[in-house]
C-alpha cells in the first residue's frame, strides 16, 4: 500500500533553532531518506517552503479567488512529506516514527486512495 | 434439540468462525454476512440431515462457499483485481479441517480490533461485535447511545481497518507489549462498563462482565507465557465474585465493608486467588497483577474487620510508585486511612486536591467526606458530601451519597 507521511512542525520553533541545530537535523533527514530509498520504501518526498510563501486558491461561482497564506492557521504547519510504499499501517507508522520531525512535531500517516484505471 | 445445539454453537463458536473467515476474506462485512448465512443454513439442514461430524468445520466450509458465490457474482460486474485474488485464494483446496492457524485467527482478530490507530470507543465496539457476537443494538444499549450512532461507529472502524491497511496479525515481539496493553485496556473497559454503572439494561451489563471474563480467559489461553493475562483474569473474577452482594434488590450500592460476604462466589474467588499467584510468579507485577493482589486481600478476609489493611496499603504504595495516577493516589490515601487512621489519610487527600488533580471526580470529595465524618468534623463532611453529590453521575452512587449526607446533617 502507499502511504503519505505528512510532516507537521512549528515554524516558529524552527526559526528559533541555531544554524548548527538546523544543520544537524538536515543531516538526519538525509540519512533517513537514504535509508528508505535503499530499503525500497521511498517513492517521493520533499521539504516545503514556509507557509509565509503559501497561496490558497478557491473557485467561487466560476471566479478564481487567491488569498495569501495557508488554508488554516494552526499551531504546527505542514513542512514536508514522504510518499512511501509499506506492507501495512504498522510498517508505515514505524517508518513515520523514524522521520526526524516526528520528535519535535507530528507526522500524519494517510493511506493513498488507489484509483482503478478507467476502462 | 438440534436448534439448541446450534444456539450453543453460535454463542461459543461464532466468534472463532468469524475470525477464520475474516482471515480468509480480509473483509469484516462479507465475513459477518456469510457466517450468518452459514448458521441459517445449519438451522435449515441439520434437523433433517443430523449434526455433521465436525459442526465447526461444516460452518466454516459453508460460509466459505457462500463467500465464493458472492465474490464470483461481484467479479462478473467489476473486474476488481483484489477480489479476483481473494477468490483464487479461497478456491484453493480447503486443507485439513483443524487448521493450526485457526487458533491464531482469534488472537489476530483481537489485536486488529484493538489496534491503537482506532479510537478506544471504536475498539470496544468492534471487539464486542466481532469477538463477542453482541448485536449492534445490544452494544448501543450497553453504552446508552442510539443504535444508529453505534452502527455508524462500527462502519467507520471497519472502513478504517480496510482503507488504512491495519494488519490482521499477531504483532511482532517488539510491538507486543504495547499492543497487549491496548487489548487488556479494552477488556478491562468492557468489564468496568458492565460492573460500575447500575443504570441501563441490567441484563446487558451482566453480559458485558461475562464477555470481558471470557475474553480475558481466551487471552490467557492464547498467550500462555505472559504474566498480565492471568492477572487481568484474576482481577475480573475477584471483582465479579462480589456481584450479588454489592447492590440491594432496589439497585442501591452496598459498600465493601457492609456486604454480606456469604454471598461472594467462592469458586470464582478460589480461581482468582490461584491466578494471582501464577501471575506474581511470572516476573515483576504489572498494574493488573497489583490490583488483583489487592482484590485478593479483600477476598481472603472472612469479615470486613479481618481485612489486612497494612498489606493493602503496601500494595497501593507499590502501585503508586510504579504506575502513578491520581486515582491510584486516591485509593492509596483511603488505604492509609484504614491502616493508620483517618487523619493520615485526610492529609494525603488534601494534598491531592491541592494539586488540582481529579477535578470533577466525585469519589475524591466522597472519600474526604467519609474521613471527615469519621473524625467527627460533621459540618465539613456535609459540605464535601454535597460537593460529591453534585458531581456523581450514576444514580445508585448519588443515592448512596445523599443518604450519607442526610446522616451527617
Amino acid at each position: 500500500m502507499e502511504y503519505m507521511l505528512l510532516i507537521y512542525n512549528s515554524e516558529k520553533e524552527r526559526a528559533s533553532m541555531s544554524e548548527a541545530q538546523r544543520g544537524e537535523i538536515f543531516g538526519e533527514y538525509r540519512a533517513f531518506t537514504d535509508a528508505i530509498v535503499k530499503s525500497g520504501h521511498f517513492k517521493a518526498g520533499a521539504p516545503l517552503q514556509a507557509t509565509s510563501t503559501a497561496t490558497t486558491v478557491r473557485v467561487k461561482g466560476g471566479k478564481t479567488v487567491t488569498t495569501d497564506g495557508p488554508f488554516a492557521e494552526t499551531r504546527e504547519q505542514l513542512g514536508g512529506y514522504y510518499l512511501v510504499e509499506a506492507r501495512d499501517l504498522d510498517e508505515a507508522t514505524a517508518i513515520a516514527a523514524r522521520i526526524p520531525g516526528a520528535r519535535f512535531g507530528s507526522v500524519e500517516v494517510r493511506p493513498v486512495l488507489q484509483m482503478t484505471q478507467p476502462r | 434439540m438440534i436448534a439448541d445445539a446450534i444456539g450453543r454453537l453460535y454463542r461459543e463458536e461464532s466468534g472463532r468462525i468469524l475470525a477464520t473467515l475474516i482471515r480468509l476474506l480480509g473483509d469484516f462485512d462479507l465475513a459477518e454476512e456469510v457466517v450468518q448465512e452459514a448458521f441459517a443454513a445449519a438451522l435449515e439442514q441439520w434437523p433433517d440431515e443430523g449434526l455433521p461430524r465436525n459442526p465447526r468445520a461444516w460452518l466454516v466450509q459453508t460460509a466459505r462457499h457462500r463467500a465464493i458465490d458472492r465474490l464470483r457474482r461481484r467479479v462478473r460486474f467489476s473486474e476488481k483485481v483484489d477480489e479476483l485474488t481473494a477468490l483464487q485464494a479461497l478456491e484453493e483446496p480447503a486443507g485439513e479441517e483443524e487448521d493450526p492457524g485457526v487458533r491464531d485467527d482469534q488472537l489476530r482478530l483481537i489485536f486488529t480490533c484493538c489496534h491503537p490507530s482506532l479510537a478506544t470507543e471504536a475498539q470496544v465496539a468492534l471487539t464486542l461485535r466481532t469477538l463477542c457476537g453482541l448485536s449492534t443494538e445490544e452494544i448501543a444499549r450497553a453504552f446508552l447511545v442510539p443504535t444508529a450512532t453505534m452502527a455508524q461507529r462500527l462502519v467507520r472502524a471497519k472502513h478504517k481497518i480496510r482503507a488504512a491497511g491495519i494488519p490482521y496479525r499477531v504483532p511482532p515481539p517488539e510491538l507486543l507489549p504495547e499492543r497487549m496493553d491496548a487489548v487488556m485496556a479494552v477488556v478491562y473497559l468492557v468489564f468496568t462498563e458492565g460492573y460500575a454503572a447500575t443504570v441501563g439494561d441490567a441484563l446487558i451489563r451482566r453480559e458485558l462482565c461475562a464477555e470481558a471474563i471470557r475474553l480475558a480467559r481466551r487471552l490467557d489461553a492464547l498467550l500462555p507465557d505472559r504474566g498480565e493475562p492471568p492477572a487481568l483474569l484474576a482481577l475480573l473474577l475477584l471483582h465479579d465474585s462480589r456481584r450479588a452482594s454489592r447492590t440491594t434488590p432496589d439497585g442501591d450500592l452496598v459498600l465493601l465493608e457492609d456486604q454480606d460476604r456469604a454471598q461472594w462466589d467462592q469458586a470464582q474467588i478460589a480461581e482468582g486467588l490461584s491466578l494471582v499467584e501464577r501471575a506474581l510468579r511470572r516476573g515483576p507485577p504489572g498494574p493488573y497483577a497489583l490490583q488483583a493482589a489487592i482484590a485478593a486481600v479483600h477476598a481472603r478476609a472472612p469479615r470486613a474487620a479481618d481485612t489486612d489493611w497494612r498489606q493493602i496499603t503496601a500494595l497501593y504504595a507499590l502501585l503508586l510508585q510504579r504506575f502513578p495516577s491520581p486515582v491510584v493516589a486516591l485509593n492509596h490515601a483511603v488505604a492509609v486511612a484504614m491502616s493508620e487512621g483517618p487523619a493520615a489519610g485526610l492529609r494525603l487527600l488534601d494534598s491531592l486536591s491541592a494539586r488540582g488533580e481529579l477535578p470533577n471526580y466525585h469519589l475524591l470529595p466522597a472519600a474526604r467526606a467519609d474521613l471527615l465524618r469519621r473524625l467527627g468534623r460533621d459540618q465539613e463532611a456535609a459540605a464535601a458530601y454535597r460537593e460529591a453529590v453534585a458531581l456523581a453521575t450514576n444514580g445508585a452512587e448519588r443515592r448512596f451519597l445523599e443518604r450519607r449526607l442526610a446522616e451527617t446533617t
